[in-house]
C-alpha cells in the first residue's frame, strides 16, 4: 500500500558503495556511483532529488508524463527518464543543451527541447497537453511566472514539482521573504500543498509541491 | 475552441520527411498544448502511442542538435577572430597613415599623419603623378571603415555569447577578454589573477625575470573602474573587476544566464574603494 512519502516506482533507496543513496535505473551520465544497473542519484546536485531525500510528497508513482522545465546539462532529468514515462526537456542554454543530448541518446522516451521556458507557445505544438507533473529548476529572475505561463500543459490533477531559488529573484532580499512573494504569485494558478527548505543540500533554495486550480 | 485550432509539429510533412518535420520543432507554434500522441494517430501520421514517441525522439534530437551547432558555430571562435581583424585593421590603418603622411608630405604642405587626413586626401581628385598617393590613401581610409565595421559586430554579437561579461565590461573590452585568453571555455576557467593582467604579458615576463615591478592590470586598465581610480587604489580595483569578470565568464560558459546583480555588486565594491579617496582627502588633504 501507498504511503505519504513513498518513492515512484523505479526510484530506490539502494546500498551504493557502503551507503544508502537514492538512486534509478539508467545509463550513467555524471560519474555517479553505480551497482549493477542502479545509478546513485545525488541530491547534493539536484533540486528533485533532494525533495525525494527529504521525503516531500511528490505524488509521483512512475510512469508519469512529464514537462521538466530548466534542464540544464541533464543531471536531474536522466533519473526522471529513468522512472517517468514520456519526459519533455526543456532548456535554453545551447552549451548545456549539448551534454543534455548525449543523455538523451540512450533514453528513447527523452525529447530535449531547446527552447525559452517563458515562452510556451514556442513548444505548445511539441508538448503534448494533460502532463502529469511538471518539474521546474529555472533559476532566473521570475520562476513563479514561468510555473504560471506553463500551467497549461499540466492535467487537472498533475503535479508542479518546483525548486526555488531566493537568490534569482533578489540577491539582497531575505529569502523568505522571497519564498513568500513567489507563493503568494504562484497561488494565482495553483494550489500549495507542500513546501520545504532544501537548505540541508541546496542553500537558499525551497522545494514546493502543488496542483493547478 | 475557434475554427482555426492549434496544429502540432507533425502535421508539417510525412513521416519520412525528417528536415521538414526538424524545422517545425524548430521554428513552429501553437497557442495551446493539446493531446499531440493521440492526434498523430488520428491523423495517420503514425500508427501507434510508441511509433509517435519514436518519431518524436528522433525529431526532437535532431532538431535540438541542428540549434546547437549552429549557436556554437555562431558564437565565441567568431568573435576572436572579429576582434583580432578589428585591431590589425586598425593597427595597419594607423601604420599606413603614418607611411602615407610622409610620402603626401611631398606634394602637400599641409599634410598630416591620421586616418582623418587620409579620409581627406582619398577624396580628392588626384593631379598627374598623385594616382599612387591618393589611392593609398583610399585604401587607408577603406581599412578604418572595415575596423569599426567589426567593432560594430563585436559589440552587436557579445552579448548574445557572454552575457554577463559584456554587461560587465563593455561588449568589446569582454570581446577581447575572450581573444587573449583564446576562448571563452578558457576565459572561464583563469583564475581572477590571471584575468587582471591579461594584455599585459610583457610587463608581467619582465617581473618574472626580476627586471620589473610586477604589473596590477593588464587590458582591464581601459575599464572605467579602474581609469577613474585614483593612482594607488587602482590595485584593489583591478583585483575586485578582475574577480567579478571570472565570475562572469563562469556563468557565461557554463550556464549562458544573465545575472543582473554582478553589475550591481562590482558597482557597490568599486564606489567602496574609490570612497577612501574623500576619506583620505577629509583626513590629510592628500
Ligand atoms: C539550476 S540549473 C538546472 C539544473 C538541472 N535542473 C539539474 O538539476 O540537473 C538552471 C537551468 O535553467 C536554465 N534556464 C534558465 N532560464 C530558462 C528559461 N527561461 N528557459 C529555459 N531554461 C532556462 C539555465 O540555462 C540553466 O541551465
Amino acid at each position: 500500500m501507498r504511503t505519504v512519502s513513498d518513492l515512484p516506482a523505479g526510484v530506490e533507496r539502494r546500498e551504493i558503495g557502503g551507503q544508502e543513496r537514492l538512486a534509478t535505473r539508467g545509463e550513467p551520465v555524471y560519474g555517479e556511483p553505480t551497482d549493477g544497473e542502479w545509478r546513485a542519484w545525488d541530491p547534493t546536485r539536484s533540486k528533485l532529488g533532494a525533495m525525494l531525500d527529504l521525503e516531500m510528497d511528490v505524488g509521483l508513482e512512475g510512469g508519469e508524463t512529464v514537462l521538466y522545465l530548466g534542464a540544464a546539462s541533464g543531471t536531474t532529468v536522466s533519473h526522471v527518464a529513468d522512472f517517468a514515462g514520456p519526459t519533455y526537456a526543456v532548456e535554453f542554454a545551447a552549451r548545456p543543451a549539448r551534454d543534455l543530448l548525449s543523455v538523451a541518446e540512450p533514453r528513447p522516451r527523452l525529447f530535449p527541447l531547446l527552447k525559452d521556458a517563458r515562452k510556451p507557445a514556442t513548444y505548445a505544438h511539441v508538448v503534448e497537453s494533460g502532463i502529469d507533473a511538471i518539474v521546474q529548476d529555472v533559476a532566473t529572475r521570475g520562476q513563479a511566472r514561468v510555473a504560471l505561463e506553463n500551467r497549461q500543459f499540466l492535467a487537472d490533477d498533475g503535479r508542479l514539482l518546483l525548486a526555488v531559488k531566493a537568490r534569482s529573484e533578489d540577491v539582497t532580499r531575505d529569502p523568505g521573504d522571497v519564498f513568500a512573494d513567489v507563493r503568494a504569485e504562484l497561488e494565482d494558478g495553483y494550489e500549495v500543498l507542500e513546501t520545504r527548505r532544501l537548505d540541508e543540500y541546496h542553500v537558499d533554495h525551497l522545494g514546493i509541491v502543488a496542483r493547478p486550480r | 475552441m475557434t475554427d482555426t485550432e492549434a496544429k502540432g509539429w507533425f502535421a508539417a510533412a510525412d513521416r519520412d520527411d525528417e528536415a521538414e518535420l526538424v524545422a517545425a520543432v524548430r521554428d513552429g507554434d501553437a497557442s495551446e498544448p493539446r493531446d499531440w500522441p493521440r492526434l498523430a494517430i488520428e491523423a495517420g501520421f503514425v500508427d501507434d502511442e510508441a511509433e509517435y514517441y519514436d518519431a518524436l525522439h528522433e525529431v526532437t534530437t535532431a532538431a535540438t542538435s541542428a540549434v546547437v551547432t549552429e549557436r556554437e558555430r555562431a558564437d565565441d571562435r567568431q568573435l576572436v577572430h572579429a576582434v583580432r581583424a578589428m585591431d590589425d585593421c586598425r593597427r595597419t590603418a594607423n601604420e599606413l597613415a603614418e607611411r602615407l603622411a610622409e610620402w603626401a608630405g611631398t606634394i602637400d604642405e599641409d599634410a598630416e599623419t591620421g586616418v582623418e587626413y587620409a579620409r581627406d586626401l582619398a577624396g580628392r581628385t588626384p593631379d598627374p603623378g598623385e594616382e599612387r598617393v591618393v589611392s593609398l590613401a583610399a585604401r587607408v581610409a577603406a581599412l578604418a571603415d572595415e575596423a569599426e565595421d567589426l567593432e560594430a559586430f563585436v559589440e552587436r554579437e557579445t552579448p548574445s555569447i557572454a552575457p554577463n561579461l559584456a554587461a560587465l565590461a563593455g561588449p568589446t573590452l569582454a570581446a577581447r577578454l575572450i581573444s587573449l585568453s583564446g576562448g571563452l571555455e578558457k576565459l572561464a576557467k583563469q583564475p581572477s589573477g590571471t584575468i587582471q593582467v591579461l594584455g599585459a604579458e610583457d610587463a608581467l615576463f619582465a617581473h618574472l625575470r626580476g627586471q620589473a615591478p610586477s604589473p596590477k592590470h593588464g587590458i582591464i586598465y581601459t575599464h572605467e573602474a579602474v581609469r577613474g581610480t585614483r593612482p594607488e587604489d587602482r590595485g584593489s580595483a583591478a583585483r575586485a573587476l578582475a574577480g567579478k569578470l571570472a565570475i562572469a565568464a563562469r556563468i557565461d560558459h557554463y550556464s549562458g544566464d544573465y545575472r543582473p546583480e554582478l553589475e550591481a555588486e562590482l558597482a557597490d565594491r568599486i564606489e567602496t574603494i574609490q570612497a577612501r579617496a574623500s576619506d583620505d582627502g577629509g583626513e590629510d588633504g592628500e
